[in-house]
């Protein structure tokens, strides 16, 4: 091959090189931003005067004199509103019953969606659940809401040949020439008045517990479940691991025996986490009881399992890879073997089995399937460290499938799964973060 | 291949008649500091060392020669049962040291292995700093209790070893960052911190440059003041430079031991004499 055609080909393969490389940096940005931008909108949005009322009375943040001075200033124009929603309702009274009979379903949903935007309407009995005790809290719903109320949307299906065309007909054509009709108008100029819209950082969000399944407050259940489980399965299976990758390297003999425990190893690994969940529930809590029902013990445990062929694997190679000189150094110097292992070979093993602990930590943290038998409810009060041992927990994980998909008001709250899929997204990137600087740390300092 | 090769070099052994291949030459020294009778060492089924005897004297420092293969490092590292660490590796016959054989079951090899220290053929500092590498297998075997006895081993091993001029100021620094030289001296600091009464080499000079070498022989010469030394090397002149007596191993069997002086100018043994002169090897 001469030079020219070399050079060709060597040109073209860093060409192709480099374009795979930013498809797949495209790729990733395409996941990524839709992640992170939903995920900050759960901590920074337009805030309500709703929003701020719930975190006085329910996490006394913020200050009284302000919450009441905004509610006095917002007063007079819902009076307005609710004004407008009597006089309405005593002109029904003196309606023909039909023409009373069909305004009163119209009317229904125009009285429940003001109720939605601005909390119970003044007379109505105290709903108990808390999501009707309040009003809309963030101002991109509130807009959805008056979108709503100003529009009733119909469905075109005039043409067989295709879908259903959306179409918006204005809710006020319905009222002409009632007392209601001024309601429309009126909604859409003052709602901000009503709700005082504000630029608001909720860093609450991450700290604070959730109010009625996740329609209201924060995430810190989920985070410190999270924790806890990826902690404790830690606690677990990384002594474990180190010591089993010890043995196998430092202790076995090559015979039937270990390479058949090797074999099981490498099986281990490659199973999927659904069947180690469905083995935690058989086993951690129907079979040896560590726990009456769900527990994050129990599911610790199965998370523990899961992760330690990774453990085992990523800290045999660490040792494996230490120079034998070293060992020989140790020994040749009198050195026990077992203090040989503690103090020469782990020391400089130890960047590799960080690394791979940290990794699996990485992965316990982000697994659904082991947890769901074991360890992980909906919706759950945040538990104490005492509890780990008897209760179960929320966690990211399976509360972000369970909001997506069980959730009453799952299109209500997006922004809160789209905030605890940051949040589980960026703990993990956390933790590889933490993987890396700390690896350079004590590789450094086992130079130094 | 592993058959052609293995039926080859039993070829080889069959041609050698098994009376010429005895040990020529006096094994035996005055009041030896290690006696070495029928040592025999398996790698496996593999024999690597035949029925070896030899004394090694008090402050004598003694050098192996031979061709590659022919069980120096073996021989070299049954003296401080460093073979212990390989599975395969199984030893028979006797080893005294100081009158008590080392592979009797009742010996600890941990103060074992601190009275005879080794050196190797790759500097293998550890990846610590210079101060720990020579204080740590003091401190390991309870020599040193506080900080000032360190201090002290470190600097007199340092002295012993040549090196405290160049690393007095810089102790904190990684071992592994110093010269080859430096860090095979630092070895040889680091065998002498646990003060040994033997110290093994196995070819510490093949990784250096002559004036690095040099060094290294000029220590082993000053050395011999106050310990024994088995040396193992490749190099003839290294050899002559530094040893009273040499050892001269072929395939596995001693063939021949001598004052230096006589194995390099008078070999008995035409193998001897073949090695030495370069005919092969
Ligand atoms: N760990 C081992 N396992 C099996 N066989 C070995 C092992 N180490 C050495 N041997 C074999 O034992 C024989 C002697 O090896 P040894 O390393 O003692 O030779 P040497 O004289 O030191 O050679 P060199 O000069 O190349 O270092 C060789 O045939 C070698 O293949
Ligand atoms: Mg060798």
């Amino acid at each position: 091959m001469n030079l020219g055609t070399r050079k060709i080909l060597d040109r073209s393969f860093t060409a192709v090189g480099i374009t795979s490389i930013l498809l797949m940096a495209a790729a990733l940005l395409v996941v990524v931003v839709p992640i992170f931008s939903g995920g900050i909108g759960a901590i920074f949005f337009k805030g309500t005067i709703e929003h701020r009322k719930i975190q006085y009375n329910e996490f006394e943040k913020g200050s009284r004199k302000v919450i009441d001075r905004q509610i006095a200033e917002v007063t007079p124009y819902r009076q307005e509103v609710y004004r407008i929603l009597d006089a309405f309702e005593a002109d029904m009274e003196t309606m023909e019953p039909a023409e009373k009979r069909d305004y009163l379903s119209k009317y229904k949903k125009v009285r429940d969606i003001v109720a939605h935007l601005l909390g119970p309407i003044p007379g109505d009995p105290e709903p108990i659940l808390l999501r009707y005790q309040y009003g809309t809290t963030r101002w991109e719903k509130a807009e959805e809401s008056l979108h709503d109320l100003m529009f009733v949307t119909k469905w075109d299906y005039s043409n067989p040949e295709e879908m259903a065309k959306q179409y918006f007909v204005p809710r006020a054509d319905e009222f002409a020439g009632t007392a209601l009709a001024a309601l429309f108008p009126y909604m859409e100029k003052n709602l901000d008045k009503m709700l005082l819209p504000e630029q608001t950082f909720y860093w609450g969000f991450l700290t604070e517990r959730s109010l009625d399944a996740h329609i209201f407050g924060g995430i810190w259940a989920e985070i410190q479940g999270t924790f806890f489980l990826a902690v404790g399965a830690m606690l677990f299976a990384f002594p474990l691991g180190v010591i089993a990758a010890i043995y196998f390297t430092e202790y076995a003999r090559e015979n039937f025996f270990t390479s058949v425990l090797r074999s099981a190893n490498s099986t281990l690994a490659g199973v999927p986490s659904i069947v180690f969940g469905l083995f935690g529930l058989a086993f951690f809590i129907n079979t040896i009881k560590v726990s009456d029902s769900k527990s994050v013990l129990a599911g610790s445990l199965t998370l523990a399992i899961m992760i330690l062929p990774t453990i085992i694997r990523a800290a045999e190679e660490a040792i494996l890879s230490v120079p034998r000189a070293y060992k020989e150094a140790s020994m040749g110097l009198g050195s026990t073997k077992w203090r040989t292992i503690l103090t020469v070979i782990l020391p400089a093993a130890l960047p590799g089995i960080i690394t791979g602990g940290i990794i699996s930590l990485g992965r316990a943290a982000g697994e659904t399937a082991p947890i769901i038998f074991t360890a992980a409810v909906s919706v759950g009060a945040t538990i104490g460290v005492a509890d780990v041992f008897t209760q179960p927990t929320p966690a990211l994980s399976w509360n972000i499938y369970n909001l997506a998909s069980e959730h009453e008001a799952a299109n209500e709250i997006r922004h809160v799964q789209y905030g605890m899929v940051l949040s589980l997204i960026s703990i993990v990137l956390l933790l590889n973060l933490s993987a890396i600087l700390l690896r350079a740390h004590v590789s450094k300092k086992l130079k130094g | 291949m592993q058959e052609v090769l293995k039926k080859k070099s039993g070829e080889n052994r069959a041609l050698a008649p098994r009376e010429s291949r005895k040990t020529i030459g006096n094994i035996n020294v005055q009041n030896p500091r290690m006696v070495c009778r029928n040592v025999n060492v398996f790698y496996d089924e593999k024999q690597a060392i035949r029925n070896v005897s030899i004394d090694i004297g008090r402050n004598e420092v003694l050098a192996m020669i031979g061709p590659s293969g022919c069980g120096k490092s073996t021989f070299l590292r049954c003296l401080n049962r460093m073979n212990d660490t390989i599975d395969s590796c199984h030893v028979t016959g006797e080893i005294l040291f100081d009158g008590k054989n080392i592979y009797d079951a009742s010996v600890d090899v941990v103060p074992l292995r601190a009275q005879i220290g080794m050196v190797f053929q790759k500097p293998n500092p550890f990846p610590k700093s210079i101060y720990e590498n020579v204080a740590w297998a003091p401190k390991i075997h309870g020599i040193v209790e506080s900080k000032s006895d360190a201090d002290e081993i470190v600097e007199s091993s340092l002295q012993k070893a040549g090196l405290w001029e160049e690393v007095k100021d810089r102790l904190d620094q990684p071992g592994t960052g110093l010269s080859g030289g430096q860090q095979q001296r630092l070895c040889i600091a680091r065998a002498i911190a646990v003060s040994p009464e033997v110290i093994l080499m196995d070819e510490p000079c093949s990784a250096l440059d002559p004036i690095a070498t040099a060094k290294i022989e000029d220590l082993i010469e000053e050395l011999r003041t106050q310990y024994t030394i088995a040396i193992v090397t490749h190099s003839m002149q290294q050899a002559s430079r530094v040893s009273q007596r040499t050892a001269f191993f072929h395939l596995g069997d001693l063939i021949e031991v001598g004052s230096t002086e006589t194995i390099f100018t008078k070999p008995s043994h035409q193998l001897t004499e073949d090695y030495i002169t370069g005919r092969y090897g």
